[in-house]
Parts: structure tokens; C-alpha cells; sequence
């Protein structure tokens, strides 16, 4: 009975490894430029555009505040006219990415909105353009608590991945319901949350060792 | 080389209208090392704001070599900003790079080649005597370190002037003093006109060739340095030096040993 249970968690495994990935990437491109957006637009920011910002921040709570189950729902559509498909993962991809992004950008908005208003204001008196400001001083400073921020988003897509596996994504996440919960394999439950563990722990470690050594180089006395 | 005419800005701030600068005027000389002192709140800062466009006053002109800086635009600005050096109290230096990167980035920004920057570098490190530490970060350097970083990369598009705000005021007296030998030296050495915005009198007495006092948002005294400690006339400028020459009599008591 418990001889399929590695080969049905391996299969799991990667398909939740591959939905992770990728939407972490799409919403990573999606997230990062509207978060820089956020930051420049405000008011007092470096290209100050009111309504844009405000347009923007509703766009991100609309989005914040629907229910991910729900999200994923009502983004099927989208699902089915970019991939062809509303089930499997790549189905899923298009939601978690999209579902994922406004609160990646609001992340990059908090760490951007972490830098000190000198450096912008003395990149400013030496006649940088917005986007020298954005590329070479809001960015790279802030960089250190971008990656710690982008490690918790990767971990709230891992939780949304398994939330997509309850409608018909795949991944570790389908595996709980369908083996764990509806046919009562509890040992299917337990390795599925055993390695759903192993993958956020290495991710923050990863997240950690990154930012820590980003730290390091700049604080190091010789 | 600097004129400032009848300028005037006023802040809205949650209590109400703060009129931080009423009328002022004052010319500076081109090569001139020109103060500007005043308490907390008189309107030094945003006065040197006004001077690059980090503050837009609210009406008069000022005119800075050919450049009405008060009527460009954008782009205009931006490349008039470029001769125009500017050094901060918190030194502002970017965390993220190195010293090296830290003095190329206006070079950068301006769009010169690799090559050119690194000489450029190399020359402005010598000058600010801080070559050896071409490849360390900003949080590695001590207070001092890091304003002249801050001066090398405030001179290493070759400004016509250089704005000081509050550059010394959080260093230690020592310090101060031999970043004040720095600034009179580059004065002497590339012609710079510089504005020194500070509350410290010895900083003033020390380099300053021409001074205004700001009080309350105006001028309320200006000329030639030494003929103004001398024989002050307004009570900024009284309570200075009654101040800070009733602290050095303290001393005087107390340890015994003057200074």
C-alpha cells in the first residue's frame, strides 16, 4: 500500500518546486517594477504622479484582498487564454503569479521607502536622472532588505501553490487533499508537510545567507 | 558668480504657514569662501537648497555663473547641478558601493568612459588624501573618512561651486579643522567658489572670507568676515560670540588650562 507513497511525494515534489519557480519569476517581474512605481510616484517621491500612485495602490489592495482560493478562480479565464488550459501547473502559474505580484511590489515599496531621503536627495545634486536614482542608488541600497523581503514572498507562494492544488493545480498541495484528506492515507499527509517544511526552511536559510553576505562585505573592518 | 535676488519661500506645513526665507539677496564672488550663520530654524538649509534646486523658493531669481537656476527646467537643471558640488552633515554616501564607486558615480551619471573615470578617481583620491582606501565601504570609514569621500565625489565633475551644509557639524574638532584645511585648499588650488551654511563660529572665522547672519528667515547683517566679529551688530551674531566666548571662559575657571 505505502510502496507508491516516495513516487507519489517525488512527482509532488517537483511539480510544486516547478510552480514555485516559476511564479515566483513572472511575479518577480510583474511585482518589482510596480513596487519601484509605488516609490517614485509618491508624493515627495522622485517622479511624484499622484494619481498614478493612487491607481496603483487600489489596483495592489484590490487584488491583496481577494481570497487566493477565490483569486484563482476568478483569474480561470486568463488561465485558459495564456496557457490553453485551467488545470495542471502551468495553469496555476498564471494565477499564483498574478495573485502573488501586488504583494511582492508592496514588499520593494517597503524596502525602497527604507532608504535614506539623503542619498536620493545628494544622487539628486549631482544632476542623476530618476531612473540613474532607481538603477544606481534606490535599488543597490536597499538591496539587502529586498532579498530578505523576497524570501517571505516565495514562502507565501509555496502556501499559495498548495492552496492552487486544491483546484486542480497538482503539486504537494493536491497531494494532501486528494491521497491525505479524501482517501485517508495519513502518511501521504504527514510527507507532504514534512517536505513543505524542508522547502521554506532551505528557502529562508538561502533568503538569510544571501542578505547576511551582502551585509558582510559592506561592514567588514580590514 | 552666485547672485540671489529677493528670494523668498514659505512652507505649508500641519500648523499652519511658516515663512522660512523673507527677501533675500546677497552675491558671492567667484573663488570666495562665503558663510552663512544663523541658529537652528533660520533658514540657512533651505537657503543652500534653494542654491542647486532642491528647494524651489517661492518667487525672486538666482543665478548661478550662467545659469538662472530658478527658471530651468528638468533636464536644464540636472546639468546644471553637475557644476555645482553639493556636501551634506549626514555625508549621504551610498552604503552600497565603495569609495571608488561612491566618486565615480557623478562621473558615471554624466556619461564618461570608463577610462576617464578612473583617472578622474585616482586624481580626486590623492587630493582628499584617501587613496588607500579606494575599495572600502562607507560604514568601514570614520566620521572624517567620509566627508572627504563625500567632498571628492562632490568635486569630481569639476564644479564651479561647492555647497557646504552643515558638512563639519558632526565631526569632532580636530576633524572639523582638517576638513576646513581641505575646503581652503581645493579653494586655493581649483578656484572654487564655496558656500558654508553652519552654526559652529570658529568654522566661520576660520575659512569664511564673507559671511551673511540669517535671522529669521532674512539677512540681518552681512560684509567681511573678520570686520563682522569685530564689531557685531546683530543679536545672532552678539549671542554667538558672547556664547561661545563664555564657554571658553568657563574652561578658563574650571580647568585652569585656557584654549
Amino acid at each position: 500500500m505505502s510502496n507508491d507513497l516516495v513516487k507519489l511525494l517525488l512527482v509532488g515534489t517537483e511539480e510544486t518546486l516547478y510552480m514555485v519557480l516559476l511564479s515566483s519569476i513572472v511575479a518577480f517581474l510583474i511585482g518589482v517594477p510596480i513596487g519601484v512605481l509605488l516609490v517614485v510616484t509618491d508624493k515627495g517621491g522622485i517622479f511624484p504622479l499622484y494619481k498614478v500612485n493612487k491607481i496603483a495602490g487600489f489596483l495592489i489592495n484590490v487584488i491583496r484582498s481577494t481570497p487566493e482560493i477565490i483569486l484563482i478562480i476568478i483569474l480561470l479565464p486568463l488561465s485558459k487564454f495564456i496557457v490553453g488550459t485551467t488545470l495542471g501547473a502551468n495553469a496555476a502559474i498564471v494565477s499564483i503569479s498574478i495573485g502573488s505580484a501586488p504583494f511582492i511590489a508592496r514588499i520593494i515599496e517597503n524596502s525602497l521607502k527604507e532608504v535614506e531621503f539623503g542619498k536620493i536627495e545628494a544622487a539628486e545634486s549631482m544632476g542623476a536622472t530618476p531612473i540613474d536614482i532607481i538603477k544606481k542608488v534606490l535599488l543597490p541600497e536597499a538591496l539587502p532588505s529586498i532579498v530578505r523581503g523576497i524570501t517571505i514572498a516565495i514562502i507565501g507562494i509555496i502556501g499559495f501553490t498548495a492552496i492552487a492544488g486544491a483546484i486542480g493545480a497538482g503539486g504537494l498541495g493536491s497531494l494532501a487533499i486528494r491521497f491525505g484528506y479524501q482517501r485517508f492515507r495519513t502518511d501521504v499527509l504527514i510527507g507532504t508537510v514534512v517536505i513543505l517544511v524542508i522547502i521554506v526552511q532551505a528557502i529562508q536559510l538561502i533568503g538569510d545567507l544571501i542578505a547576511k553576505s551582502i551585509n558582510k562585505k559592506r561592514f567588514k573592518f580590514e | 558668480m552666485i547672485t540671489v535676488k529677493n528670494i523668498s519661500k514659505t512652507f505649508n506645513t500641519p500648523t499652519g504657514k511658516v515663512e522660512v526665507l523673507r527677501d533675500i539677496s546677497l552675491e558671492i564672488a567667484r573663488g570666495d569662501i562665503f558663510g552663512v550663520i544663523g541658529f537652528s530654524g533660520a533658514g540657512k538649509s533651505t537657503l543652500i537648497r534653494c542654491l542647486n534646486g532642491l528647494e524651489k523658493p517661492d518667487s525672486g531669481n538666482i543665478i548661478i555663473g550662467e545659469n538662472e537656476i530658478t527658471k530651468l527646467n528638468g533636464k536644464e537643471l540636472r546639468s546644471a547641478r553637475k557644476k555645482i558640488g553639493m556636501i551634506f552633515q549626514q555625508f549621504n554616501l551610498f552604503d552600497s558601493k565603495t569609495v571608488y564607486e561612491n566618486i565615480a558615480f557623478p562621473l558615471e551619471i554624466s556619461g564618461y568612459k570608463k577610462e576617464a573615470i578612473k583617472r578622474r578617481v585616482e586624481e580626486i583620491l590623492e587630493l582628499v588624501e584617501l587613496s588607500e582606501k579606494r575599495d572600502s565601504y562607507p560604514l568601514q570609514l570614520s566620521g572624517g573618512q567620509k566627508q572627504r569621500v563625500g567632498i571628492a565625489r562632490a568635486l569630481a565633475n569639476d564644479p564651479d561651486v561647492l555647497l557646504s551644509d552643515e558638512a563639519t557639524s558632526a565631526l569632532d574638532p580636530q576633524t572639523t579643522f582638517s576638513i576646513l584645511e581641505l575646503l581652503k585648499n581645493i579653494n586655493q588650488r581649483l578656484s572654487l567658489t564655496i558656500v558654508i551654511i553652519t552654526h559652529e563660529l570658529d568654522v566661520l572665522r576660520y575659512c569664511t572670507n564673507n559671511m551673511v547672519v540669517l535671522e529669521d528667515g532674512h539677512i540681518v547683517e552681512e560684509g567681511n568676515t573678520e570686520n563682522l566679529f569685530l564689531n557685531p551688530k546683530s543679536d545672532t551674531l552678539k549671542k554667538f560670540i558672547t556664547i561661545t566666548e563664555g564657554f571658553q571662559n568657563n574652561r578658563k575657571f574650571s580647568g585652569g588650562e585656557g584654549i
